[in-house]
C-alpha cells in the first residue's frame, strides 16, 4: 500500500481509479451525469463526504468495537450525506430539486464506505483525509468527463449554454437521445477504461 | 474496559448516535427557514413562468413582480366561489396537504378520476394576474400522474377564458431528456394561443402522439405536439387538461366567471 501523502492524493486519480479500476460506485456515475452542472455539484458533494466520513471514522479508529464497525461508518457517512443534503436545499434548490433522491443515494455509494474500511480504519487522520480526497478526486473525474460529453451529445450545450445548434432550436446538430439515458453512461466509462489501459497496460487484467 | 466488550460497544454506539443526531439536526432546523424560503420562491417563480412574466433569459425580481402582480384567492371547486379569505387565508392554505385529509378532501371514482390523482381537495388556490385593475389571466395550480409520479405545474389561462396563455411544470419526476422535456421552454412555448375547449364544449386541449398537423384546424388550435419517446407523459398531460378543465377540477369556476358572477 502506497503511504506516502502524494501517492495517497495523486493514485486513485489515474493509477488506482475508484470507478476505472475498481469499478466501484457506478450507479450514480449513470443517474446525475446527463448534465455536466449535476455533475459538478454531485462531485463536489462526494468530496465533501468522503473527506468528512474518512476524517471522522479514521479520528475514533481505535475506540471503533469491531463488532459494529460497519454501521459505525454508515451512521458517520450518512450523517455527512444529510449535511449535504440540507445545505444544498437551502442554498441552490435549484440543483437540489434537480438531483432529488441522488444525492442522499451518496451514503450507498461504495467508494465512501469502501475507503472507510479499507484505508480509514487503518490511518492516520491526515493520510485518510488525502486519502478521501484523492478518491473523490478520481470518482469526480469520470463523473465530469462523462457529464461533458452526455450534454455536448445529448442536448448540444455545456452546462446550459448551447454549443452545438440543434436542429429543433433552427440549427443543424440533431441530438443523440441516447446520451440522455443510462446505457451511454457505460458506454462512455467503458471508452474512459479503454483509453486509460492503453496509456497504462499494467492495469489491463490478464486471462485465467 | 477492552475495545470489543459489550458494554464499550454499547457506549460507543450510543455517543455516536448522540453526536450524529445533534449535527444532522441542528443543520435541519438551522436551514429549514432557507429552505422553506426557496420553496416558496420557487413557486412564486413558477406561476410567474406560466403567466409569461418570467422567463430564464429576462429575469425580473420574483418576489416584488409576484406582490404587485399576482393575486392569490382560494376558491370552492364543487360550486367554483370564491371563500373568503377570513375563513381561508390564501397565504396559508396548504393544498397539498388539504389533498390528503378525508375532511377536506373527496374521494374520486375512477371514471372521473382521470388525471390518477385519487383524492381531489375541496378547496383549490387561484391566482389573479391583474394590469392594473383589471384581471388578464387566471392561474390555476394543475397535477396529474405521468410515467413516474404526478407533475405538478401551472396553467395560465386568458380572462376571455378560452385561450391558454402559459404552462409550466414546476415539479416532477420523469425522465430527464423525454418525459422531463414538459420543462423544455421550446415545447412550453406551443401552448400560448391553444383554446381550452372544443366546438361540443368537451376540453379540446390535447399532447397529440407525433406532430400537429397545421393544416387540420382542430389540431391547430387545440394540440401540441408530442414528446418523443414519452407516450405516457405526453397522455398525463392530456389526462390533467381533461379533469382540471373539467367538472370535477376547474369546470364550475370558470363557468361562473363566464358568467360574470364574483
Amino acid at each position: 500500500m502506497a503511504d506516502k501523502p502524494k501517492d495517497v492524493l495523486l493514485n486513485p486519480l489515474f493509477n488506482n481509479n475508484p470507478i476505472a479500476l475498481q469499478v466501484l460506485g457506478i450507479c450514480s456515475a449513470l443517474a446525475v451525469t446527463t448534465k455536466l452542472e449535476t455533475s459538478i455539484v454531485m462531485a463536489l458533494a462526494v468530496i465533501f463526504v468522503l473527506m468528512a466520513s474518512n476524517a471522522a471514522v479514521s479520528l475514533i479508529r481505535s475506540q471503533i468495537p469491531t463488532s459494529i464497525r460497519i454501521i459505525v461508518q454508515m451512521t458517520i457517512i450518512a450523517s455527512a450525506v444529510i449535511l449535504v443534503d440540507e445545505v444544498l436545499r437551502a442554498f441552490s434548490y435549484g440543483i437540489s430539486k434537480q438531483m432529488t433522491v441522488f444525492v442522499s443515494l451518496i451514503i450507498t455509494n461504495c467508494i465512501v464506505m469502501g475507503r472507510a474500511e479499507a484505508f480509514a480504519m487503518k490511518n492516520g487522520v491526515k493520510l485518510s483525509i488525502l486519502d478521501g480526497l484523492g478518491n473523490a478526486l478520481g470518482y469526480s473525474l469520470i463523473l465530469i468527463v462523462v457529464g461533458f460529453f452526455r450534454e455536448l451529445l445529448g442536448s448540444g450545450k455545456i452546462l446550459g449554454y448551447p454549443v452545438l445548434a440543434t436542429k429543433s432550436d433552427g440549427g443543424w446538430y440533431d441530438p443523440n437521445g441516447l446520451m440522455l439515458l443510462s446505457p451511454s453512461a457505460f458506454f462512455l466509462i467503458g471508452f474512459f477504461i479503454w483509453v486509460l489501459r492503453a496509456f497504462k497496460p499494467d492495469q489491463v487484467e490478464k486471462d485465467g | 474496559m477492552p475495545r470489543d466488550s459489550i458494554p464499550r460497544t454499547f457506549a460507543v454506539a450510543g455517543a455516536l448516535c448522540i453526536v450524529c443526531s445533534v449535527l444532522v439536526s441542528s443543520a435541519a432546523v438551522g436551514l429549514k427557514s432557507i429552505q422553506e424560503e426557496n420553496k416558496a420562491l420557487d413557486l412564486q417563480k413558477n406561476i410567474l413562468v406560466a403567466a409569461g412574466l418570467y422567463s430564464d433569459d429576462q429575469p425580473v425580481d420574483v418576489r416584488s413582480t409576484f406582490e404587485s402582480k399576482i393575486e392569490a384567492r382560494v376558491i370552492d371547486l364543487a360550486s367554483g366561489q370564491y371563500v373568503a379569505a377570513d375563513e381561508v387565508d390564501p397565504a396559508a392554505y396548504d393544498q397539498r396537504k388539504a389533498a390528503k385529509e378525508p375532511s377536506t378532501s373527496s374521494k374520486l371514482d375512477s371514471s372521473e378520476d382521470t388525471a390518477s390523482i385519487r383524492r381531489r381537495e375541496n378547496r383549490s388556490l387561484v391566482y389573479l394576474y391583474r394590469e392594473g385593475d383589471q384581471v388578464e389571466q387566471y392561474i390555476l395550480p394543475i397535477r396529474g400522474m405521468g410515467l413516474w409520479g404526478t407533475l405538478y405545474g401551472f396553467l395560465a389561462v386568458d380572462k376571455d377564458l378560452e385561450t391558454v396563455r402559459g404552462l409550466t411544470y414546476y415539479e416532477h419526476k420523469e425522465t430527464p431528456g423525454l418525459g422531463g422535456e414538459v420543462d423544455n421552454p421550446n415545447w412550453k412555448k406551443q401552448w400560448p394561443g391553444k383554446k381550452l375547449f372544443a366546438a361540443s364544449g368537451e376540453v379540446g386541449l390535447k399532447v397529440k402522439k407525433g406532430r400537429v398537423d397545421p393544416k387540420i384546424d382542430a389540431e391547430k388550435t387545440h394540440q401540441v405536439d408530442g414528446l418523443a419517446g414519452a407516450t405516457i407523459t405526453s397522455n398525463g398531460v392530456t389526462n390533467m387538461m381533461r379533469f382540471w378543465l373539467g367538472d370535477s377540477g376547474f369546470g364550475p369556476y370558470l363557468e361562473r366567471l363566464a358568467q360574470g358572477v364574483d
